[in-house]
């Protein structure tokens, strides 16, 4: 289970990293190879996004992903197909991370099937609150995944534990206001934020939205369990290709 | 019991977790104005000063008498300021915003009319107003970037997925995320997440309480069908919604494009080529390929290209009390050139719709019966549309000179 994978490799880690790839961007084959570049650089999970034409909660890059991935001519299948080579080859949990509209089209009950038979571990679906979707939440558990729910600092303390009892494996917390890809001042106003969190839930927390250097992640450690990388390494890979992302990724610990 | 914000299976709020907390406190605003007598009553006075409502209903005889059926009664929206329906949400939304005691907006805009509505409310309330549009919808809808602009705005294109109308909603969604705190979006039409489908149809039933009004005094009874043109909904929502109750039937034209075998345009109820989706944060039925993305649509009018349609519409599709159809580019050139030279009127391309389809069922109806025809908005918006579609070789003249002048200047 994601819950306790996380809490093992916490024993010898201060900090565990996640990072996050587009299946498809630029081509699948690349995305087989960051996958790996970045299992090798010590990353711990990753999310698989599966694109999307209209994905709300992501900023200008992810966004340029999503769309350049489905320009190229991405698909679900081949999507659930590279997730399962990834799935089979590298040893570190994996998640999918899409807008609900593609579970919901697939049916909801055959892609967490689908997702467990390939598997993928949870899923993060920012669009998919557990009030508006909550078969969801339901299918999910019944297969074992984590349907992984997101804090913001707008979130209410008693939201907070609404959203906790529909979680498991982690929280992901987002660090500011805003879509994905935009700076964050790290500073000791996420310290109260990160508290409440910590009051709503007893589940690990990961802190994502704006992580992208050592300074962050230093930071961060001791503050929440896992750092969630996203726009930093894409922007890595577009200005200096694969292999600088595993270096980048290195650095930061 | 029924889900809040759901009409049938259709509606909902599918957000980001961030902006929860800025659809409840929308939710109970509009939940206080809406049981204020007095928010209504200073509605339909700001309306009637600064817009010009109520608006006429024009008895069109003309085109009556060239039809031979139905009498044809035209409601015309196109009068209100800014030359749109649009100006009825707007400035209802502008009143909320200043009970919230925000002081920015933003708006998403495909035609342009909604932006122009917003800046011009933002002017007058003295909002700062950042306007979103898709970089298609630049191109074709000039003019009404160059109004907002005068009025302040800031325009900002909008160079993701296919540039127009839904990725300007995407923008607006992602900078409310940022501003919510400073920050109304003005969503311009009755579809996105709950209350705005709710909160926009109820706005704009302005416009259907009125035409029946009138219509009772001028013809001595109901319509037997009223028409609407359906982009998101909203003029539609308003036109329909003094009717809900009355043996009317309700017809919503959607845009037809190059035709629905074409594959080109934007006909979500009128054909069986969209299917129940979710996105922009709401469930209803969208434009969209197997794995759930979103398809291009197309049609003459910016304002109805929309990928998705009110949830409250693809509601009340699937229980018959709305008739859907759809019209071509072509249709919709030849019912404005008809109109123009029958009745003297301008409709805008997105109503011009509505026109195509009344004009179909009007000589199926007996003299005795009448049915009114929205005019949501006025059409000199469309010029350089209009002139292309015509082919009127002194316009390209006129425009060839005044771009050699530029040239020269
Ligand atoms: C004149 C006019 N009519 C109709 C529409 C379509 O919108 P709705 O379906 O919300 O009325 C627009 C949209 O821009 C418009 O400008």
């Amino acid at each position: 289970m994601l819950e306790s994978y996380i809490r093992k490799q916490r024993e010898n880690k201060k900090i565990l990293l996640m990072t996050h790839i587009v299946l498809g961007y630029p081509d699948f084959e690349t995305s087989l190879e960051l996958a790996r570049t970045m299992v090798a650089a010590g990353v711990d999970l990753m999310e698989l996004q599966i694109p999307f034409s209209e994905p709300i909660a992501d900023g200008p890059v992810i966004l340029k992903a999503n769309q350049e991935a489905l320009k190229a001519g991405a698909r679900l299948a081949q999507c659930q197909q590279v997730a399962q080579e990834i799935t089979a080859n590298l040893d570190i949990p994996f998640l999918y991370m899409s807008y609900y509209n593609i579970l919901f089209k697939y049916g909801v009950d055959r892609f967490a099937e689908d997702a467990a038979a390939h598997g993928i571990k949870g899923m993060i679906v920012p669009d998919a609150p557990p009030e508006e979707a909550p078969e969801y939440v339901t299918a999910l558990r019944e297969r074992n995944l984590s349907p992984i729910q997101l804090f913001t600092p707008k979130t209410t303390d008693e939201r907070m534990s609404y959203l906790a009892g529909n979680a498991s494996g982690f929280i992901y917390c987002v660090a500011r206001k805003g879509v994905t890809g935009q700076n964050t001042a790290f500073s000791s106003e996420l310290d109260g934020y990160l508290d409440r969190c910590r009051q709503a839930t007893d589940l690990p927390l990961a802190l994502g939205f704006g992580v992208k250097d050592k300074d962050d992640i230093d930071f961060l450690r001791g503050k929440v369990d896992i750092a969630v990388l996203g726009s930093s390494a894409i922007r890595v890979l577009e200005d200096k290709g694969v292999e600088a992302v595993g270096d980048y990724i290195s650095s930061l610990r | 019991m029924a889900k809040t914000g759901y009409y049938g299976e259709y509606g909902g709020a599918f957000l980001p977790e961030i902006l929860i907390p800025t659809f409840k406190e929308l939710e109970q605003e509009f939940a206080r104005i809406k049981s204020d007598p007095g928010f209504w009553k200073e509605y339909v006075h700001t309306m009637s000063t600064y817009s010009c409502r109520p608006t006429p209903l024009t008895y069109a005889e003309n085109l009556t008498k060239h039809f031979a059926g139905a009498q044809i009664y035209i409601k015309r929206e196109d009068l209100n300021h800014t030359g749109a329906h649009k100006a009825n949400n707007v400035i209802a939304q502008g009143l909320l915003v200043k009970k919230m005691g925000k002081r920015r907006v933003i708006a998403e805009t495909g035609a342009g009319q909604h932006g122009v509505a917003t800046a011009t409310m933002a002017a007058k309330y003295g909002f700062e107003c950042t306007i979103y549009m898709g970089e298609v919808d630049v191109l074709r809808q000039r003019p009404n970037v160059f109004w907002m602009e005068q009025l302040g705005a800031k325009v900002v294109a909008v160079k993701d997925g296919s540039r127009t109308l839904k990725d300007a909603m995407n923008a607006a969604f992602r900078d409310w995320a940022a501003n919510m705190d400073s920050t109304h979006y003005v969503l311009g039409t009755a579809s996105g997440p709950h209350p705005f489908p709710e909160m926009v149809s109820y706005f704009q039933s302005i416009i259907g309480q009125e035409a029946r009004e009138q219509i009772l005094k001028y013809a001595g009874k109901l319509p037997a069908r009223v028409f609407a043109c359906v982009g998101g909904g909203s003029n539609a929502m308003g036109l329909f919604g003094g009717f809900m109750d009355d043996p009317v039937e309700l017809v919503g034209v959607e845009a037809g494009g190059k035709g629905l075998e074409s594959g080109l345009h934007a006909a979500r109820l009128a054909s069986d080529q969209a299917t129940v989706g979710v996105a922009q944060g709401y469930k209803t039925y969208f434009l969209q390929d197997d794995d759930g993305q979103m398809r291009e649509t197309h049609s003459v009018s910016a304002g109805l290209d929309y990928v998705g349609v009110s949830p409250i519409l693809a509601h009340l599709s699937e229980t018959g009390r709305v008739r859907f159809a759809a019209a071509t580019d072509t249709e919709v050139v030849e019912a404005l050139k008809l109109c123009m030279r029958k009745e003297g009127l301008i409709p805008a391309l997105e109503s011009a719709h509505a026109f195509v389809q009344a004009f179909k069922e009007a000589s199926e109806l007996s003299r005795d019966e009448c049915i009114i025809i929205n005019q949501s908005g006025r059409g000199d918006k469309d010029i350089f549309t209009v002139a292309d579609a015509i082919g009127d070789p002194q316009w390209e003249k006129f425009i060839c000179n005044k771009a050699e002048e530029y040239k020269n200047a």
